[in-house]
């Protein structure tokens, strides 16, 4: 199963399910990460941890740890 | 009178917004139990005045925490320091509706009218992107009205449209799936009493969000088997939480949008996108971190010196003035020693505080902040904090106060308080004259490399940037054990800040200082200067202060001779007896300064806890001029200049009109002073760097701030987080000057 994790700078998905604590979900959701949504993996940071993804016409950055739990079908 | 409540992502223009439409006429507003503070605003359009209330700038309205709970509450109209809102404005940003859009969805459920103010519509034409606003305002169901805050494009019809909405009928919320509001039915008859229906709905959705908390503290276990049961039903209809309503939601808005908005088939590379691909690489990225922060930390030093000359050289003219029009005595000696030398040599530093203030104001409107937590936020992870405390840790750089305050941003109630508790480690503004002191007394010496000072000074900022995350990783271990904290954060689009909002951050922070200065230091340096002036007479009954201005005038008489003889190589036993006598007498008015501030009650108190400060390489002047600096460190600086007398008639410098001139005269009255004192002592005079650093590792470590335990009160609501902070700080102070001088005197011996 790939996750956000696996994906390297450059490579876009379409995301397929948003797991882990509820808290933490409910906030990808509002920032408007929910099934069905195409992103693309922009930059890691230094160490690889954490990194910035692109969805839709905004940036969000989260950690490793936390884009585990989401799952995605990667788009070449 | 129309109350407006201002809401909207953070990023949106919410506070340029705020400010174009209330102008000057600004407050803040403070709420019991919760360290939320709201701006409010007035402002009045055809003789009808509107209260405007900001309110924090906020993803969603599923409250997690009291402070979050508090705009729901005031939404909803259950704060009893306001009336509910006759209006809700939203602000959205044009360029990413599909996201803002979500909140203003949430807001069409308060049962208050909302007008929808979309801004930022210069970028979204810049982007291609073309928007029908009356099919939009069809679609949502509430006025929409297009603006650009920044420079007040629409802003009219905004009004105009807040005053028409306030007359109209809220709008109805969105609908939710059948099953949805059976289950939220069924829910509601299990409370006793009544609970409005949007409260009811968030508990539903936000699992372990404030709203459960509350009404399973208010009902017990048996609302909590209810709402638990409700979410399991609605599992099996196939709508789980919280995912149902970010569905319906965004299903909603992308209708809407669909309808009004035409974007282009590519989205177009933007300048913040070319941008990020610089900032947040992983190599380039650091670099210019790296930078940034060196270029700032550089400019303080280069563009704030001729400022400061120039406030220095207008305090000499006012003490000079005072000194000329008033009589000796106490009160000439309170004025100029105490008040304009002591607050003077603090108000020194305003062109710093300033600058730095400047610096951080930039990086934060520009959206770099985001993206310096983002790169750092492996690092302070590695301290069991996130990026997010970074912020907070940076801007202590500038000032503690402030740095506390930015730490609000960070949910966690444990991981705030680690950052709220080591943020004070940080080298604040006020520990700059310290270091900058006590760098041009004893590191920067005729001789000494060029770049020591610079280092020297980097590395009393590098303790804070190291002891602080060391800190807050014991914290993390003991006290506030929980998590490693989750860092998901929006990196918002670079903007080009707005020098308006810059200059007002500056003037802020240099008024905030000015008037510490004008205050808490103030008081302390009186005290300061009366415990050292009293008591003012020998055993014998005689003023100090007439002996020492006796003496001086005999000096000053006798000093044409002293350097006569002072000249001459082939000196008869004579003229060398003469000459001792004279030079006693030049130094008498010291030896008697000397005995009075001994003598003194802050000199006894000193003198009586030197074996304290012994190990630390400190005399009893250090040590009194250290604890007098507990209200406010800048008190040191000025407490030195009481200490070490910077007399108006330096009667060395005539003695020894041969000494190194050059040096002397370079370095500037209170460090030459500071120089001279030591140079006298055994263990000062030799071990001088050792002490210096031993001393400036004390104040770098030391929580010797009475705002910050102050504002530490305020947003812990409790006084044994500042408690806890000054001891761990003062002992962790002591200790490092400790090993400094130990250290320091082993190299030097």
């Amino acid at each position: 199963m790939t996750t956000l994790a696996d994906l390297v700078p450059g490579q876009t998905a379409e995301v397929l399910s948003v797991t882990g604590d509820p808290a933490l979900v409910q906030r990808l959701y509002e920032f408007g990460l929910l099934e069905g949504e195409r992103i693309e993996v922009l930059a890691l940071a230094l160490l690889g941890d954490p990194i910035e993804i692109s969805l839709g016409n905004s940036r969000l950055t989260l950690r490793r740890a936390e884009a585990a739990g989401i799952t995605v079908r990667s788009e070449e | 009178m129309l109350t407006v409540a201002l809401v909207g992502n953070p990023n949106a223009g919410k506070s340029t917004l705020f400010n174009a439409l209330s102008g000057l006429r600004q407050r803040i507003g403070n709420y019991p139990g919760v360290t939320v503070e709201m701006k409010k605003g007035q402002f009045t359009t055809d003789g009808v005045t509107l209260d405007l209330i900001d309110l924090p700038g906020t993803y969603s309205l599923a409250a997690r925490s009291p402070d979050e709970m508090v705009a729901v509450d005031l939404l909803l109209g259950r704060r009893p320091e306001e009336p509910r809102p006759s209006v809700v404005l939203s602000i959205v940003d044009a360029t990413n509706l599909d996201r803002h859009l979500y909140l203003t969805s949430q807001l069409l459920d308060l049962g208050v009218p909302v007008v929808v103010a979309v801004n930022m519509i210069d970028a979204a034409a810049a982007q291609g992107l073309k928007f029908d606003y009356a099919k939009l305002a069809a679609a949502l169901g509430v006025p929409v009205v297009p603006i650009q805050a920044n420079n007040g494009t629409g802003l009219a019809a905004l009004t105009a449209a807040i005053r028409a909405a306030a007359d109209q009928p809220a709008p109805h919320g969105l609908t939710f799936p059948t099953a949805f509001d059976e289950v939220a039915e069924q829910l509601r008859k299990e409370l006793s009493d009544e609970v409005p229906p949007f409260l009811l709905r968030r508990a539903l959705i936000d699992i372990g969000g404030y709203t459960e908390q509350w009404l399973v503290e208010r009902h017990g276990d048996r609302f909590k088997v209810a709402l638990v049961g409700a979410r399991e039903k609605l599992a099996a209809a196939g709508h789980s939480v919280p995912g149902v309503e970010a569905r319906t939601r965004f299903a909603w808005v992308r209708t809407a949008v669909a309808a009004a908005v035409t974007k282009p088939a590519v989205r177009p590379v933007t300048g913040s996108d070319r941008i990020d691909h610089i900032l947040t690489h992983r190599v380039w990225g650091t670099l210019v971190f790296l930078v940034v922060m060196f270029l700032m930390f550089q400019s303080i030093f280069l563009w704030a010196k001729p400022l400061m000359d120039l406030i220095g050289s207008g305090q000499d003219a006012v003490a000079k003035g005072v000194q000329s029009q008033l009589p000796s005595g106490p009160l000439r000696a309170l004025l100029v020693d105490g008040i304009i030398k002591g607050v003077g040599s603090v108000l020194v530093f305003l062109p710093q505080i300033m600058i730095l203030f400047g610096f951080i104001a930039v990086l934060e409107d520009c959206g770099y902040m985001a993206r310096a937590a983002f790169l750092m936020d492996r690092v302070m992870s590695r301290c069991g904090l996130s990026g997010k405390s970074f912020i907070p840790m940076l801007s202590s750089v500038a000032c503690a106060v402030p740095g506390i305050m930015a730490a609000r941003v960070i949910e966690n109630r444990r991981d705030r308080l680690a950052t709220i508790l080591v943020a004070p480690l940080m080298s604040c503004s006020a520990r700059l004259p310290v270091y900058i002191l006590l760098i041009g007394a004893f590191i920067a010496r005729p001789g000494s490399p060029g770049w020591l000072p610079g280092l020297v000074l980097f590395a009393m900022y590098m303790i804070g940037f190291t002891v602080a995350p060391l800190v807050a990783l014991a914290l993390k271990r003991t006290l506030l054990r929980g998590a490693p904290p989750v860092f998901v954060m929006e990196l918002p689009s670079y903007r080009r800040p707005k020098i308006g909002s810059i200059l007002r951050r500056m003037g802020g922070a240099g008024w905030s200082f000015t008037r510490r200065a004008g205050t808490i230091i103030l008081a302390a340096m009186v005290i300061v200067w009366a415990l050292l002036y009293f008591p003012h007479t020998d055993a014998n009954g005689e003023s100090y202060p007439d002996r020492i201005e006796t003496a001086e005038d005999t000096a000053k008489e006798k000093a044409p001779r002293l350097k006569e003889l002072n000249d001459k190589e082939d000196a008869t036993d004579e003229e060398k007896v003469e000459l001792e006598a004279l030079e006693d007498a030049g130094a008498l008015p010291d030896k008697l300064n000397g005995e009075w501030k001994r003598g003194s009650a802050l000199g006894r108190t000193g003198l009586w806890m030197e074996p304290v400060f012994k190990p630390l390489g400190w005399d009893w002047k250090i040590g009194v001029a250290a604890m007098a600096s507990f209200p406010a460190r800048e008190v040191i600086v000025g407490t030195f200049g009481l200490l070490y007398d910077v007399g108006e008639v330096d009667t060395k410098a005539i003695g020894n009109a041969k000494a190194d001139d050059d040096a002397k005269e370079k370095a500037a009255g209170l460090t030459r002073a500071v120089q001279d004192d030591w140079s006298k002592d055994p263990v000062r005079g030799k071990y001088g760097v050792p002490v210096a650093l031993s001393i400036m590792v004390f104040f770098a470590l030391c929580c010797q701030c009475a705002a910050t335990l102050a504002v530490i009160k305020r947003e812990t609501k409790s006084w044994a987080w500042p408690a806890f902070t000054f001891v761990y700080m003062t002992a962790l102070a002591y200790v490092g000057a400790f090993l400094t001088f130990q250290v320091g005197r082993l190299v030097v011996g």
